[in-house]
């Protein structure tokens, strides 16, 4: 008999909830570590198709780098965000947290934060692993490869998570995230994109789409986390 | 030109395809309504 | 409205057929592009037309996520497939238009290639409603409708900045175009209108009648059991 584990609820500040379950969440998955097993071995598999398929010359590699690495990023990222809710389905979780006081948006927020964790650590792992395989090396500055980076896989994890609650109530779940996921992240795909061909070739300045990512990334939080309680009180 | 003829039929095309997709469902619906009516 | 549905549609016949007439015969040739270009009789008013029943959807999703009015709900649905299937006409007229004239099927280009996001977007949302069991699908479906609707600047933004390739616009302001072939323009573009109000008119009336007989049938199914009981 399994017992829904739900973080006290009662009198609690929104930021409380938020680190509680992350904390609850990141707990989980270290001390189980299923997830992230198969996800880093997924990861690693889809560097070396990638770099099967695709074997330019270092001069090639660095403008269609940016392309593959984010694809590779998006298919871990989407593998993720799967099992984002599958534990609260398993245990009844989310009828606790409907019933309780506490707001929808502390809940997002920290599943938005553990899926973003989680993505980053994959895509620290598969970074290096590309730069070997491509040989690539930035022209541009690098350091902007981090915001590019951190504001990218934001975007995908934030629209993610909301999809992956919105999927939960459809037949096809798996399937269903990602065919929801893919058309209304492709301002932010494009944008990561050339941002990260940008620096690599340093060609042009990828200021433009740092502020793309920026303005995507406010909206669509807001967006959420405005939806959000909407969405979970769904049935 | 082939192009234009092709692309006005092609408009229509897609418009028949849809409206014969809503006549079979209105058919469908209406034998559902005949079913319930015998009730 | 119902009664006066034969006579619209046959109206609305009848402007298509002179629209189709006037966008074949009358229109005069263009310099450049010679008859080809009349493509565009269809491929923008389908446009035109495609962009209005989007609208509709996102206004009524949001009355649906205030008011929780399920009449809404099936004006969104219904605004939603008629849109999708004007987005079909644009996106395969455009290349058919594209080819002969610039030598290319497709580019990605700010209209084109938005219009063929927003096909994603609602063909997304069309498959959600399809996938979604229960009574709030309705619900999903409207979030999804706005984060489309918000969606949509930025993917304009975003590929505004990554090129441009197709002809500047020659509608109002800027660039000179013939007034017959405005004309011939807005005739299509009123013909298509109509006709698109009518088919939405039909799946509306459809998803109203649909939904009746099927809380019906759960009410007859319970009655049932009650009475096997």
């Amino acid at each position: 008999m399994t017992q829904a584990i739900a973080p006290p609820m009662t009198e609690a500040p929104p930021t409380r909830i938020t680190r509680a379950t992350l904390a609850k969440d990141l707990r989980l998955e270290w001390r189980s570590k299923d997830a992230i097993n198969s996800m880093l071995f997924f990861a690693l598999l889809v560097v070396v198709i990638f770099s099967f398929s695709f074997d330019p010359t270092a001069e090639e590699s660095r403008r269609i780098a940016g392309g593959l690495v984010w694809v590779a990023f998006l298919f871990a990222a989407v593998v993720a965000l799967n099992q984002t809710w599958a534990r609260e389905l398993r245990n009844q979780v989310l009828d606790a947290y409907r019933v309780s006081p506490a707001p929808a948006n502390s809940l997002f927020l920290a599943k938005v934060l553990g899926n973003f964790i989680f993505v980053a650590v994959l895509e620290a792992l598969m970074t290096p692993l590309f730069i070997v395989f491509y040989n690539l090396r930035a022209i541009g500055p690098a350091y902007q490869l981090l915001v590019v980076a951190g504001l990218g896989t934001w975007a995908l994890v934030v629209n993610g998570t909301f999809f992956a609650a919105i999927s939960l109530r459809t037949r096809s779940r798996e399937i269903m995230l990602p065919l929801l996921l893919f058309p209304i992240s492709i301002p932010a795909l494009l944008a990561m994109v050339e941002a990260t061909t940008s620096i690599l070739t340093g060609e042009f300045s990828a200021k433009f789409w740092i502020v793309l990512l920026v303005a995507y990334d406010v909206v669509f939080t807001m967006a959420s986390l405005f939806l959000f309680e909407l969405v979970l009180h769904a049935e | 030109m082939n192009y234009l003829y092709a692309a006005y039929i092609a408009t229509w095309v897609i418009h028949i395809a849809y409206l014969t997709s809503l006549g079979i469902r209105y058919s469908r619906v209406r034998k559902e309504l005949e079913q319930l009516a015998k009730k | 409205m119902k009664r006066a549905f034969p006579i619209l549609a046959i109206l609305t016949a009848g402007l298509l057929s002179y629209a189709l007439y006037q966008a074949l015969v009358v229109a005069p040739t263009d310099r450049l592009q010679g008859d080809v270009y009349r493509i565009i009789y269809y491929h923008v008013p389908s446009a035109w037309t495609m962009f209005t029943f989007f609208a509709i959807n996102f206004v009524a999703s949001i009355v649906y996520l205030i008011r929780r009015n399920l009449k809404a709900d099936a004006v969104a649905v219904a605004a939603a497939e008629v849109g999708v299937v004007f987005n079909t006409v644009v996106l395969v007229t455009g290349p058919l238009w594209a080819r002969p004239v610039w030598g290319i099927w497709w580019t990605w280009d700010i209209r084109l290639t938005s219009t063929l996001v927003l096909w994603l977007i609602y063909v997304s949302y069309l498959l959600l409603r399809r996938f979604s069991a229960g009574a709030q699908m309705p619900l999903l479906a409207a979030a999804l409708a706005v984060f489309g609707a918000l969606d949509m600047p930025l993917v304009y933004f975003s590929i505004w900045f990554f090129r441009t390739q197709h002809p500047q616009p020659v509608v109002g302001g800027g660039g000179s175009i013939d007034p017959k072939m405005l004309q011939v323009w807005m005739l299509n573009w009123l013909a298509f209108e109509c006709f698109g109000l009518l088919v939405f008119w039909s799946r509306y009336r459809l998803e109203v009648v649909r939904r009746e007989v099927e809380e019906t049938q759960a009410l007859e199914s319970l009655l049932e059991v009650g009475n096997s009981r």
